[in-house]
C-alpha cells in the first residue's frame, strides 16, 4: 500500500476545505455541548434528587452507537450539517456533565463558605469561585469530548456529511487507498493538535494552579 | 413522524423479518459474533499489558497516551484501510474493532491497579507474599470494579461501531443501516440503528449485572 504523493498535491484545496469542515463540525459539538451542559451540571451539583437522573440519562445516551444516533436524527433533520452537529452534541453531553459535576463537586465546602461569609451571592459565587475552582476537571472533559467528537465526524460520511471522514468513502469506492491515510493522518493531527491548544488554554485561564506549585 | 414509528414498530415484530439468511435472527448473531470475539481478543492482549503496567509502574506514559490515541483515530477510516491492504476478508473488521478496545481496557485496568492503596500492598509484601501472589490476590480484586469499568466501555464501542462491518460488505445489524441507506428505505434503517442500540444498552446493563454480582460476595470495604 504505498502513498499516492501527487494526489495530496493536486488536492490541497479539497482537503482544506475538509479539514475546516470537519474542525467547524466538532467545535460547533463541543461549544453546544458546553452550553448545555454547563447548566444541567450545576443544577446536578445543587439538586441532589436529580443528579442521579441527569448522569444516568446522558450515559444511556452514550450507549447509544453513534451512526445510530446520526440515523435516528434523520426523520428530524435530514442529510445536514445539523444532524452531524446533533449527534456529536449528544456524544460529548455525557464526557461534559459528568466531569463539569465532579469539577462542581471537588470545590472545598471551606471555600464557598468563605465566599458566603464575605456576602458573595449565590451566583456571582458560582462563577466567580466555583467554576473557576472547577476549572481543570472541567477542562479535562472539554479535552476528552474534543478529541472523541473529532474522531467521531468522520462517522457522519454515512449521511453524506462528515468533513475528512468523505476521503474514507471516496477511497473505499475507488478502491484507491491514499486518500484514506491522508484522512487518517490529518483527523489525528487535528485532534492532537486540539489537544495541546486545549492543555495551553487551561495554563492560561488558571494561574493559581502554577502559583501554588512554585511556592 | 408517528406513521414512521408506526411502521418501524410493524418491520420490528414482523415474523419473516426474523428468519432466513437476511432475518433479524441471522444478522443478530452475526452482530454479537463479531462484537463479543473482538472484545475477548481486545481483551486477551490489554488485560496482561494493563495489570503489567500498573503493577511495575513501568510504562504508564504509553497507557496514558494510548487512550488518547485510541479516542482520536477514526475507526471507518481504520476499517476501510485494513480493508484495501487486505482484501476481502473479515480482518479488517477484526482488526478495526480489537484496535478500538484495547486502549479503553489497558487504560482501565492501569487506573485500577494504580488506585490500589500503596500501604495495601506494602502489607501484603510485610506477610510474606510474593510478586504474584501480591498482583493476583491483592491488586486484581481490587482494581476489579475498574478493570470491569473498562471492559464494559470496550464491548460498547466495539458493539456500535461493528455496524461497519456491513459498509464493507459483510453482515451484522448494520446490513439494514447500510442497504437501508442504499435503497432510500428510512424503516429499515431507523430498524438497523434501533436494534444495535438495543444490542449495546441490553449487553451493558447483562455485564453491569455480572458486575455486581461479582462483588456482592466480597467483604465490606470500610465499615
Amino acid at each position: 500500500m504505498t502513498v499516492d504523493w501527487s494526489w495530496i498535491g493536486d488536492h490541497t484545496d479539497d482537503l482544506t476545505t475538509l479539514t475546516l469542515s470537519h474542525l467547524q463540525a466538532a467545535l460547533s459539538a463541543v461549544a453546544l455541548g458546553l452550553l448545555i451542559s454547563l447548566p444541567l451540571a450545576v443544577l446536578a451539583h445543587r439538586v441532589r434528587p436529580l443528579r442521579g437522573l441527569l448522569l444516568g440519562l446522558s450515559n444511556v445516551l452514550f450507549t447509544i452507537p453513534s451512526i445510530a444516533v446520526f440515523v435516528l436524527l434523520l426523520p428530524v433533520s435530514g442529510l445536514t450539517r445539523t444532524t452531524t452537529v446533533t449527534g456529536l452534541t449528544i456524544y460529548t453531553l455525557v464526557v461534559l456533565l459528568r466531569n463539569t459535576v465532579e469539577g462542581l463537586d471537588s470545590v472545598p465546602t471551606k471555600t464557598k463558605e468563605a465566599a458566603k461569609a464575605m456576602g458573595t451571592r449565590p451566583l456571582r459565587t458560582l462563577l466567580t469561585v466555583e467554576l473557576p475552582l472547577a476549572l481543570p476537571v472541567i477542562m479535562a472533559g472539554v479535552r476528552i469530548a474534543t478529541v472523541m467528537s473529532i474522531s467521531l465526524v468522520s462517522v457522519a460520511t454515512y449521511i453524506g456529511d462528515g468533513g475528512l471522514g468523505q476521503l474514507f468513502t471516496d477511497g473505499f469506492q475507488r478502491n484507491f487507498p491514499t486518500p484514506v491515510i491522508v484522512g487518517v493522518v490529518l483527523t489525528l493531527l487535528l485532534a492532537l493538535v486540539a489537544d495541546a491548544l486545549l492543555v495551553a488554554l487551561q495554563y492560561v485561564l488558571t494561574p493559581w494552579t502554577r502559583r501554588r506549585k512554585g511556592a | 413522524m408517528y406513521e414512521l414509528f408506526k411502521d418501524l414498530g410493524a418491520w420490528l415484530v414482523d415474523g419473516e423479518q426474523w428468519t432466513g439468511p437476511d432475518g433479524i435472527g441471522h444478522r443478530l448473531a452475526e452482530h454479537l459474533q463479531y462484537s463479543l470475539l473482538a472484545t475477548l481478543v481486545a481483551a486477551a492482549i490489554a488485560l496482561p499489558v494493563g495489570l503489567l503496567i500498573g503493577h511495575t509502574g513501568r510504562g504508564a506514559f504509553v497507557a496514558i497516551n494510548l487512550s488518547s490515541f485510541g479516542r482520536a483515530l477514526p475507526t471507518v477510516g481504520l476499517v476501510v484501510l485494513v480493508f484495501l491492504a487486505s482484501g476481502l476478508s473479515m480482518w479488517p473488521v477484526y482488526i478495526a474493532l480489537v484496535a478500538l478496545a484495547v486502549p479503553s481496557i489497558v487504560t482501565n485496568t492501569y487506573a485500577g491497579m494504580t488506585a490500589v492503596d500503596a500501604e495495601v500492598k506494602d502489607a501484603a509484601r510485610g506477610q510474606g507474599m510474593r510478586a504474584h501472589q501480591v498482583l493476583f490476590q491483592v491488586e486484581l480484586p481490587l482494581a476489579l470494579p475498574l478493570i470491569m469499568t473498562g471492559l464494559r466501555l470496550a464491548l460498547i464501542q466495539v458493539v456500535a461501531t461493528a455496524t461497519i462491518a456491513a459498509y464493507v460488505s459483510f453482515g451484522g445489524l448494520g446490513r439494514y443501516v447500510f442497504d437501508g441507506l442504499a435503497q432510500r428505505d428510512l424503516v429499515q434503517v431507523l430498524g438497523g440503528a434501533v436494534l444495535v442500540a438495543l444490542v449495546a444498552v441490553v449487553l451493558d446493563l447483562a455485564l453491569s449485572g455480572l458486575q455486581r454480582a461479582l462483588f456482592r460476595h466480597r467483604p465490606a470495604k470500610s465499615a
